[in-house]
């Protein structure tokens, strides 16, 4: 295991250093100065301008510079955003919990409602349940998001009028922001209105994370078809048959648990997929998260936010990705002693 | 068996997850945080919550009728005023002297950051004004020193001194006398401010805070504004008249027109500024759209002073030549009514007799024959490209201007100008022709007649038509002077007739505001002139339960009528 937990972390630096290298090359390759890029600080005087410089040791050849560059970014030093001239990191630090919530209880319909249907595909291997729920899936693979964000909004606020169509929480509720996490700020904070402020938030979170969920569960239905029959067709699962288990027995003791683990080492990848469409989905539902900020900045030309916003966006997906492996090698003794780690 | 298991797990999960939320929405049966609060979506951020800096309709509505209280406030149409904070005022000396006695029970808003020791007094009000009139004053330029409707309707040089009398009684000493100048204290920028919060912000070097962080006496109290995001109110309890019904008035700031529609629709917002497509709002069963004609108007000025528009045959022609019911319907889609003079039907001076404009070429033809220009002319038309209120699509408008000139033998050139440039160059004259409007600060029908079209206004740069008529200037002077409605209303009209005769100025339309709201929203907002108000809005759930519990002790007289709403 300290192998494994060493491999991980080392492959975790290399691929931040490379990542801190390309946003490091973002400011040259961005117009305007590379300090203003840098730092973000259009309105800086003369002297500011030569203290940043000092700062970001610019005088110096360009591998200390990112030597320096790395030191102000380990310090969580991230620059002024251009367009609002706030804190970056302030920002982020506001932001980026509302997109782990989203992303999270996304995740978290898409492996509820992708992995049991992929399960009854396979059952039915060939059938017409079989047929029917990859035809679903291939639907809901090929349907753009933004356009499923804006039917489920007209079709679910608008017109039906149960859920919310913007934003985290009513306006009215006045949640404390302890770990930004909404949910666990909810339950924390002192409010009279406590419950009503939580039946509030999950209606506010059901329709964006639903309309996200949407693509990575019609991956995870066909990941989940494709290691059951696998699993279904391996000797042991014979031989449990052999030995007169029902069917129910073999699928809930034995199939189960070996093809959820396989659908495991997959969750990681299909994290960055899902994050790129809760970026979009934000936008449409107005979610006060890291992606629509990303956006935003992108629209407004802002170098430094959508700089750190990417590093950090993919810092975060990077460690998603290192957790699911972790999940992956304690359920399964065997990838822990696999020499030639598969990353 | 651990699959089992987990299935029995998942299932749980599920359970419990539901039974929160279905004991979240019955919780004791008290009423919802919802039932005693409203969303008000709003078009934009304020710039400032203290009214006297700006002239801006999105800061007016987010802060005069909710965060402070005016000295004397409009009652009904408009045409007379109420007590406010002043209990009662009398005007002496030929109408130099003004005193008002204030009311001796009027609480400053307890907040976060300020605790009031004492009721409103004399030194509040001289403060207020003061601080706007007397450039010499600490907190003249706090803020920049900017207050454009004082000085628009000239208040500085109206107002020589106010001396306070004793705590609670306050005497105004005017230069002259001026019936409008009651009208503008009681205007939506005349509001009270704290002198003592004042002190306070001076001790601790923080003076810019009196406009961010507002203290005043009115029925909700500020508690936290987020930049372009929200501003949330808390009722004022102590408020000197009755409290307002809802505890909580949330402005929710949706700049996208798409944005407020979806929100009103989804039961987001209980109330939504300029709502857009009125035939899906007025489909719905649970909601309702409301207008108001407000007091402006959208027009085509000359500029006098430049042929052919020195000629008032000229003019009149082309007043003619105008069909202005299709540039209602193209321009303002209905959404205005017509206008046959500066004023509009709200306005109590209002004159029925004012004979209604006709479209008619042949006659517009015949008057440009009469002044010489049979053979028809070129003109440019000035515009600037910038929705307003009274003029929502000034292009559109010059287009169908243009074409329906092009039948009278008119050539019209468009000349567009981006904001800023377009007023200085007007000031300067360098024009023919324009479409512009005024929207009115006051209800009173001097802030029409004045400041559009007086002789002195040409100075000021607000008469960009530079028509001076002695006999107008005479007759909307003997309108100040009178207190007897009849006989201002009398020499309004007379005015009026005289403008229809000269035509320095083609009025167009006067458009309507509008709103929407989900039905369970009672109570007035809109206000045919200046700001929302929302001290006497409320939830039906909330009345109803209202209803049951004891009454508050009543805190006012029943005679005295809120600010305006009708």
């Amino acid at each position: 295991m300290l192998v494994f937990t060493l491999r991980r972390l080392s492959l975790f630096i290399f691929t931040m250093l490379l990542l801190t290298l390309l946003s490091f090359s973002l400011n040259f390759l961005f117009p305007g100065e590379t300090i203003i890029n840098l730092t973000g600080a259009i309105n800086a005087t003369p002297s500011q301008l030569t203290e940043l410089n000092e700062a970001y040791q610019t005088h110096r050849n360009i591998f200390w510079q990112y030597i320096t560059y790395l030191g102000h970014i380990v310090n969580g030093d991230l620059g002024l955003s251009m367009a609002s001239q706030s804190d970056i990191r302030a920002e982020i630090t506001n932001l980026l919990p509302a997109t782990i919530e989203l992303s999270l209880v996304a995740l978290l319909i898409a492996m509820l409602v992708g992995v049991p249907l992929g399960f009854i595909a396979a059952i039915k291997h060939n059938k017409l349940t079989d047929n029917l729920i990859l035809s679903v899936s291939m639907l809901g693979y090929s349907v753009p998001v933004f356009w499923l964000g804006l039917l489920a909004i007209l079709t679910f606020s608008i017109n039906l009028g149960w859920f919310p169509s913007a934003g985290q929480i009513s306006l009215l509720f006045e949640i404390e922001s302890v770990t930004g996490i909404q949910f666990i700020d909810i339950l924390l904070s002192d409010s009279p209105y406590k419950w009503q402020a939580f039946s509030d938030a999950t209606a506010h979170i059901i329709l964006p994370a639903c309309v996200i969920a949407v693509a990575p569960a019609t991956i995870f239905i066909r990941l989940a078809r494709t290691s059951m029959i696998e699993v279904l067709d391996t000797s042991y699962i014979r031989a449990a048959s052999a030995k007169g288990l029902t069917f129910q027995q073999i699928i809930f003791r034995h199939a189960i648990r070996n093809a959820l683990i396989k659908i495991i080492r997959h969750v990681g990848l299909q994290f960055a997929n899902l994050v790129t469409i809760a970026m979009v989905t934000e936008v449409i539902f107005s979610w006060p998260g890291i992606g629509r900020w990303l956006i935003e900045s992108i629209y407004q030309r802002d170098y430094t936010a959508i700089e750190s916003g990417l590093l950090v966006l993919s810092c975060f997906i990077f460690i998603v990705h290192i957790l699911t492996d972790f999940i992956f090698a304690a359920l399964n003794p065997l990838a822990r002693g696999n020499k030639h780690g598969t990353g | 068996m651990k699959g089992v298991l987990l299935m029995n797990y998942i299932k749980l999960m599920i359970v419990s997850l539901l039974s929160l939320l279905l004991s979240a929405c019955n919780e004791e049966g008290k009423l919802s945080l919802s039932e005693r609060s409203v969303i008000y979506c709003a078009e934009g951020s304020p710039e400032t919550f203290n009214p006297q800096l700006v002239t801006s309709g999105t800061t007016i509505d987010a802060t005069s009728n909710q965060l402070y209280d005016k000295l004397i406030s409009y009652q009904g149409d408009g045409s007379s005023l109420s007590p406010a904070l002043a209990k009662s005022w009398h005007v002496t000396h030929e109408g130099k002297k003004v005193t008002f006695y204030l009311r001796k029970d009027v609480v400053f808003h307890h907040t976060g950051y300020f605790t009031p020791s004492r009721l409103l007094n004399a030194d509040d009000v001289i403060f207020s004004f003061k601080r706007v009139l007397d450039t010499e004053h600490p907190y003249h330029f706090v803020s920049g020193g900017n207050y454009p409707f004082f000085k628009n309707s000239a208040l500085s040089d109206l107002i020589y001194d106010i001396e306070k009398i004793n705590d609670y009684t306050v005497r105004f000493h005017l230069t002259h006398a001026d019936n409008s100048f009651l009208a503008n204290l009681a205007a939506d920028f005349s509001i009270i401010l704290s002198a003592e919060y004042a002190e306070q912000l001076t001790k601790k070097k923080t003076q810019s805070d009196i406009d961010t962080h507002p203290i005043g006496t009115g029925p909700f109290k500020l508690k936290e504004y987020r930049v372009g995001s929200l501003i949330r109110f808390y009722r004022h309890l102590q408020y000197w008249q009755k409290p307002a019904y809802i505890e909580q008035l949330v402005f929710d700031i949706t700049p996208s027109n798409t944005g407020r529609l979806t929100k009103l629709l989804a039961k987001e917002c209980d109330v939504v500024a300029y709502p857009i497509a009125h035939e899906k709002i007025t489909e719905r069963d649970d909601l309702s759209l409301e207008e108001v004609t407000a007091l402006n108007v959208g027009y085509l000025g000359f500029n006098t002073d430049k042929a052919p528009f020195d000629n008032k045959l000229v003019r009149r022609a082309i007043s003619y030549a105008i069909n202005k019911k299709t540039l209602l319907e193209a321009v303002y889609q209905g959404k205005a009514e017509v206008a046959n003079s500066l004023l509009p039907k709200t306005s109590w001076a209002f004159d029925e007799s004012i004979p209604k404009q006709t479209f008619n070429p042949v006659l517009a033809k015949r008057l440009l024959t009469l002044a010489g220009h049979s053979e028809g002319f070129t003109m440019d038309l000035w515009i600037m490209p910038v929705q307003k209120l009274y003029n929502p699509n000034a292009m559109t408008m010059a287009k169908l201007i243009q074409n329906d000139l092009k039948r009278v033998g008119i050539t019209v050139n468009i000349i567009s100008y981006e904001g800023n440039s377009f007023l200085q160059q007007l000031k300067r004259g360098e024009h023919q022709s324009f479409l512009f409007g005024w929207s009115a600060d006051t209800p009173d029908p001097d802030n029409f007649f004045r400041p559009i079209l007086s002789c002195s206004a040409t100075k000021t740069g607000t008469n960009t038509t530079f028509w001076c008529n002695q006999e107008y200037d005479a007759i909307i002077k003997k309108a100040l002077q009178t207190t007897n409605i009849n006989q201002r209303k009398k020499y309004y009209a007379q005015a009026m007739a005289i403008l229809t005769q000269e035509a320095p100025l083609i009025p167009i339309a006067h458009s309507k505001r509008y709103q929407a709201r989900g039905n369970n929203v009672i109570g007035d907002i809109l206000t045919p002139f200046g700001a929302i108000n929302f001290s006497q809005v409320s939830k039906l759930n909330l009345t109803k339960k209202k209803k049951l519990e004891p009454h508050l002790p009543q805190r006012i007289e029943t005679n005295i009528i809120n600010t305006g709403v009708n």
